[in-house]
């Protein structure tokens, strides 16, 4: 495929996955939110790494571990390329979002933040950037505020305003919801937070497929993402940190890797970005992500916006026309995440109805309980798109929905 | 009165015929389910909900003759075929031989494989709130 240019035979061709039957169906994928299927390019990196290659990193002086470190490294650059980070010390790998949150918890909040000292989440969070919150709040006395979440899905920044005080030393903010599709003001909320001396976390595990990150431009202390839901692999995730903040930060968990020099009476760590980076990582499947992130480049943003776009667009229109069909989130600004619950028939029942079909969709409370509450749902039924999916798949998916009803 | 072995292997029979197609296994139970007796709203209390299910699920029973006659109800269709199955087979029946029946007709009409792991889940909640029931109302008998 050439370079920004957009074909979606040629794009879908990619994924092997695509052509599968399910239950004698032609497979019609619509979960993407939970993880994005692989295109072969990141399938064929990972065979070929343990097929030819395997070797621990970093350590070894034979020629097999010195291409598994040179390929394991060219993953960081282009996930520094891709965020537009200063320096790709500033880029550490995980296993996936939770843990890169849970780091930024353990090692910076734990560590910088005291007592009465004030967090900001908001209602639209996923569960791993509630809960790590709740649990360091919880050890060190730290007090926990969540940002109200209007109607329409929107965050409501007024709110959020009001919320900021003195005590007010740490936002971590989802950058595009899970469950409503919702795209936050993130740029205006980083501003705000500057000028109140505020450290900021990005939570990007839903963003970075759909939309150009540049963290610098953002100006966000912390971002996170995952791998998998950005055509990767499973298992692999990144914190990117400010390096002036990472430095300060102790290491987060003790093992191989991190050192500098051991010995009993005193350890010194390793330099950044290793010293977060504890233990043999997921050597094959960030090799594997450098493929994703290729995948995604090839493309360009450019053309997956307007694709995306147009495809959220349709998918909406659509919806909206099914008697009895509520989309929950309908801020001006989001993606094509669609929570929808229907009169007729209980999301479950939906969910096993329209896989019977081929659909694969989500049901239940998407790991967001706390925003299920607010809009006093048990769950909902939930599309989410990708570059792949098509408007043939949307009539296909709203012909059964509406055979279902009636 | 068949026991519940009998009346397993007799849903296994009946789910035979549907030839493990998704589709009309998923349409079979919505029907079992339509076909459970009205359940009482005043009956969908806490203390029949069975906890552990993703959808919710109530069950009531009543004694007569010293035997268990189940009832129950399903705010998702396809659970509520489900729990039907589970009424066919532990109600009328005494709370003893209740406690001690195994359940194999799940496994051997593949309904486990349809239903996903944390529906399995949800009928393993089930089938210990029928226990539960045979369980308190054997103690009350002796």
């Amino acid at each position: 495929m050439s370079v920004k240019s957009f074909n979606l035979v040629k794009i879908r061709d990619q994924f092997p996955i695509l052509n599968k039957k399910i239950n004698n169906h032609q497979l019609v994928y619509f979960d993407n939110a939970a993880t994005t299927q692989k295109p072969k390019k990141v399938i064929n990196a990972i065979n070929e790494y343990y097929s030819e290659y395997n070797a621990n990193i970093h350590r070894g002086i034979h020629t097999l571990a010195e291409k598994a470190t040179i390929e394991y490294e060219k993953t960081r650059k282009s996930v520094s390329q891709f965020i537009n980070s200063k320096s790709e010390k500033e880029i550490i790998f995980t296993r996936g979002t939770t843990e890169g949150i849970n780091l930024i918890a353990s090692s910076f909040v734990k560590n910088f933040l005291k007592k009465e000292d004030e967090i900001i989440i908001s209602e639209m969070e996923h569960h791993s950037n509630i809960v790590p919150w709740q649990m360091i709040c919880e050890e060190n006395g730290i007090v926990l505020k969540t940002i109200n979440v209007l109607e329409n899905g929107e965050i409501d920044l007024d709110n959020f305003k009001e919320l900021i005080n003195d005590k007010t030393k740490f936002l971590s903010i989802v950058h595009t919801s899970n469950t409503l599709g919702t795209v936050n003001p993130i740029k205006q909320i980083i501003e705000i937070c500057k000028k109140n001396n505020i450290t900021t976390m990005v939570d990007g595990a839903q963003a970075s497929a759909h939309s150009k990150i540049n963290v610098q431009d953002l100006n966000c202390d912390f971002f996170v993402l995952s791998a998998h839901k950005m055509y990767g692999p499973t298992g692999v995730g990144i914190v990117y940190g400010k390096e002036e903040i990472l430095e300060k930060m102790p290491p987060y968990m003790g093992g191989g890797e991190m050192i500098k020099e051991v010995n009993f009476l005193k350890t010194t760590y390793n330099e950044l970005p290793y010293k977060f980076e504890a233990g043999t990582p997921n050597i094959g499947d960030v090799i594997g992500f450098n493929k994703a992130l290729n995948f995604i480049s090839d493309i360009g943003f450019d053309n997956i916006s307007s694709y995306e776009k147009k495809l959220k667009d349709y998918a909406s229109n659509s919806l909206n026309k099914i008697d009895g069909l509520k989309i929950i989130g309908n801020s001006k600004n989001k993606i094509g995440i669609f929570s929808f619950t229907l009169k007729k028939v209980h999301y479950y029942d939906l969910g096993l109805l329209l896989d019977s079909k081929g659909i694969a969709i989500r049901t239940g409370h998407h790991c967001t309980q706390p925003l299920m509450d607010k809009f006093n749902l048990e769950g909902t039924a939930r599309v989410s798109l990708a570059i792949y999916n098509s408007k043939e798949e949307i009539d296909y998916f709203v012909e059964k929905i509406k055979k279902l009803i009636n | 009165m068949k026991t519940t072995d009998s009346i397993q292997k007799d849903i296994i029979n009946n789910f035979k015929t549907l030839d493990d197609d998704f589709e009309m296994t998923l349409n079979y139970l919505i029907e079992l389910g339509e076909g459970l007796d009205e359940f009482d709203d005043k009956d969908k209390l806490e203390i029949n909900l069975v906890k552990g299910c993703q959808s919710k699920v109530w069950l009531n029973y009543k004694v007569k003759n010293d035997k268990l006659i189940f009832s129950g109800d399903s705010n998702t269709s396809i659970t509520k075929g489900l729990l039907s199955l589970l009424i066919k087979v532990f109600s009328n029946q005494l709370p003893e031989d209740i406690i001690k029946t195994k359940l194999f007709f799940i496994n051997k009409t593949g309904l486990c494989r349809f239903i996903g792991t944390q529906r399995s889940n949800g009928l393993e909640s089930m089938e210990n709130k029928f226990k539960i029931i045979a369980l308190a109302n054997k103690k009350s008998n002796e």
